[in-house]
């Protein structure tokens, strides 16, 4: 496993959006959404990303997909042996490199276009990946649809005749129809029914395992990624701040941000004890983010050292399981 | 009758879906084929009414010279300001001419002045405006900045320069009213777009790699297309009225020629508007028909265009 070259490795990667101010909008400052993230996504696992809202996540996914373009940093692709930068790519090359990595979005009601049928707003798309025939096309959709669970003749309906959990396993079919190799799913289930999202959750494990799928599984929902993932990353203020197997995250947080967030999660047990950390104060601005560590001024442990050095992403290895970690307390 | 008393106890709704549920049995329920957009504007009464005074008033404008008697522009000094009776449908103006056959002959001028422009406009703001509105970028800002030069500048002042330049004559009118008016759709159309970059739809296109002309004008047009249909509806009653605002300066078509503005603007004396009605009128009822006629249609097409509406 970890002898094979991962399917995407990210270096560095960093997007700002510039802050604009005065009479000639002139550019005084930058949002950095996503501040110098290091990640590998091994081929067939579902990599769990998790953060609270606006800590980057989603823009994370977006400028891995090239949807937003990074102001800095690469992110390779495994393209047959070789590695290809994504983020050099001229448009033309991005084109071809854009089939093999696909997203499903989060809101199902503005992620399929009202104007048009399911098939209507899919034909260009798998025109461009070589079905050449309207028979060809739907006869494709057709299969796709049966994968998620839905009937054939739904494709000549519109969105508005479906509903949120009908629509968003539409966007999974959507997603497949290019037949990609890695799957971004954004908040996938976040917008849906409890009952509707077990359902979702059990068909993309269910795709992943016939269709040999890559995920990168983003959620603020710790229960389902726990659910999901082979591997988590926790996000906090645009960086990477702990990643380690689902096991080895849950049973030994070593950051201080993912205990604090473990110990959010509800315990179907009233009688059994646990600790809840609650944090200070909100997450800090991204235009002006603390120095040293970015969590320090909400961290019950920091010392002095915290205020001053930003810590790096250390790795240790933790029975025989790799385990990282951005904190100077962290130990083995 | 254990039966009966079932049947009491059930609600409205229980034979709300026995009904559906017959229905369901008969195949009647068929998935709809064919246009959803026809379907719905065929289902609108108001637009039906409105297409067909539409369809009317230009159908008998267009045959004018087969339906009239008269020659619009012909004198008849023996005949001059006669109430409407059989000769004369709709009377006599102050020179004797025919006013039905010049209401009539004016339809022609009119509409193609009102409709034109507003399909003139239309097309250079749409086409700019849907593009500008996705892309963005320098062109985007300079086609902004120009449409509000254009908007802010006293619209008469324009006319009257553009005139003095091109000359007068209808054409020339049909190119100023599109100079002038392309900027609104245009600012409506970007407005729109800007909101519908941001849907997740759109993302799902771009990260499929199609292009960029394919997305914005064949995707995510069709969801912009409501509001831009009522306005151009409303910009062609709008260019209606304002020729014959224009034709009243001495500044649009030129007097001689029978245009609805033209007509209307001989009931500009006191003693017209008192004692005959049968000049201003019937010309005033058209033009009122006509831009009801249109703005109806305009309702009809944006509910019809409005994908978020069942149907």
């Amino acid at each position: 496993m970890a002898a094979e070259a991962p399917l995407v490795s990210i270096r560095g990667l960093e997007l700002g959006y510039p802050v604009r101010s005065g009479l000639f909008k002139r550019v005084v400052g930058s949002v950095r959404a996503v501040a110098g993230v290091d990640l590998d996504i091994r081929r067939g696992e579902t990599l769990g990303l998790v953060g609270e809202s606006g800590c980057g996540k989603t823009s994370l996914g977006k400028a891995m997909l090239q949807l937003e373009r990074p102001t800095g940093g690469e992110v390779l692709l495994d393209c047959g042996g070789a590695r290809r930068d994504l983020c050099r790519m001229r448009q033309g090359e991005l084109r071809e490199a854009r089939r093999r990595m696909q997203i499903v979005f989060q809101d199902p009601y503005s992620s399929l276009n009202p104007a048009f049928t399911i098939y209507g707003s899919l034909e260009d798309a798998m025109r461009r990946y070589g079905l050449a025939t309207r028979a060809e096309r739907r006869r494709r959709l057709g299969e796709l649809l049966e994968a998620v669970n839905m009937r054939p003749e739904h494709m000549d309906r519109y969105p508005s005749e479906f509903s949120g959990g009908q629509r968003q396993r539409i966007g999974i079919a959507r997603a497949l129809s290019a037949d990609p190799e890695l799957v971004v799913c954004d908040e996938a289930v976040s917008a849906l029914d409890v009952s509707i999202r077990a359902q979702v959750l059990n068909l993309l494990l269910k795709l992943k395992a016939e269709r040999g799928l890559t995920y990168l599984f983003i959620s603020h929902d710790l229960s389902v990624v726990e659910y999901v993932s082979d591997r988590i990353a926790v996000m906090y203020l645009g960086r990477i701040v702990e990643l380690a197997g689902t096991e080895e995250l849950y049973s030994n947080p070593l950051h201080p941000y993912t205990r604090a967030l473990l110990s959010a999660i509800p315990i179907a047990d009233p009688d059994r004890a646990r600790r809840r950390i609650v944090l200070e104060g909100d997450v800090p601005s991204p235009v002006d983010p603390p120095p040293g560590c970015p969590f320090h001024p909400r961290c019950p442990d920091r010392v002095e050292e915290c205020s001053r050095v930003p810590p790096a992403l250390r790795t240790h290895m933790i029975k025989g399981e790799a385990h990282a970690a951005a904190c100077h307390l962290a130990k083995e | 009758m254990p039966e009966r008393r079932a049947r009491a106890g059930r609600s409205r709704l229980d034979g709300k879906l026995d009904r559906i549920r017959e229905a369901e049995e008969a195949g009647l329920l068929e998935h709809a084929r064919g246009s959803r957009a026809l379907r719905k504007m065929l289902g609108n009464r108001l637009s039906l009414l409105g297409l067909a005074v539409f369809s009317a008033i230009v159908l008998s404008a267009l045959l004018a010279p087969w339906i009239c008697r008269y020659d619009p522009q012909k004198i008849d000094l023996r005949s001059v300001l006669r109430p409407p009776s059989a000769a004369h449908l709709f009377g006599t103006d102050k020179l004797g001419r025919d006013i039905f056959s010049r209401v009539l002959h004016g339809g022609r001028i009119s509409i193609l002045v009102g409709l034109g422009s507003a399909l003139g406009a239309a097309a250079i703001g749409i086409l700019l405006g849907s593009y500008g509105g996705y892309k963005g970028g320098p062109a985007d800002r300079a086609f902004l900045r120009l449409s509000e030069v254009f908007m802010a500048f006293p619209q008469i002042i324009l006319v009257l320069l553009l005139v003095s330049i091109v000359g007068q004559s209808v054409s020339n009118l049909v190119l100023i009213f599109v100079a002038t008016g392309w900027g609104s759709i245009y600012r409506m159309t970007r407005a729109r777009m800007l909101s519908i970059r941001e849907e997740e739809y759109v993302q799902a296109l771009r990260a499929f790699g199609l292009p960029d002309l394919l997305i914005c004008y064949k995707h995510m047009l069709p969801n912009a297309l409501g509001p831009i249909m009522v306005n151009i509806t409303l910009s062609t009653a709008m260019f209606i009225l304002q020729e014959a605002a224009l034709s009243f300066l001495g500044l649009g078509v030129p007097l001689e020629i029978a245009t609805w503005g033209n007509i209307l603007n001989a009931a500009n004396d006191i003693n017209v508007l008192a004692r005959y009605w049968w000049i201003w009128l019937p010309v005033g009822s058209v033009i009122s028909l006509f831009v009801l006629s249109v703005n109806f249609i305009g309702d009809g097409l944006r509910d019809s265009a409005d994908p978020s509406q069942l149907g």
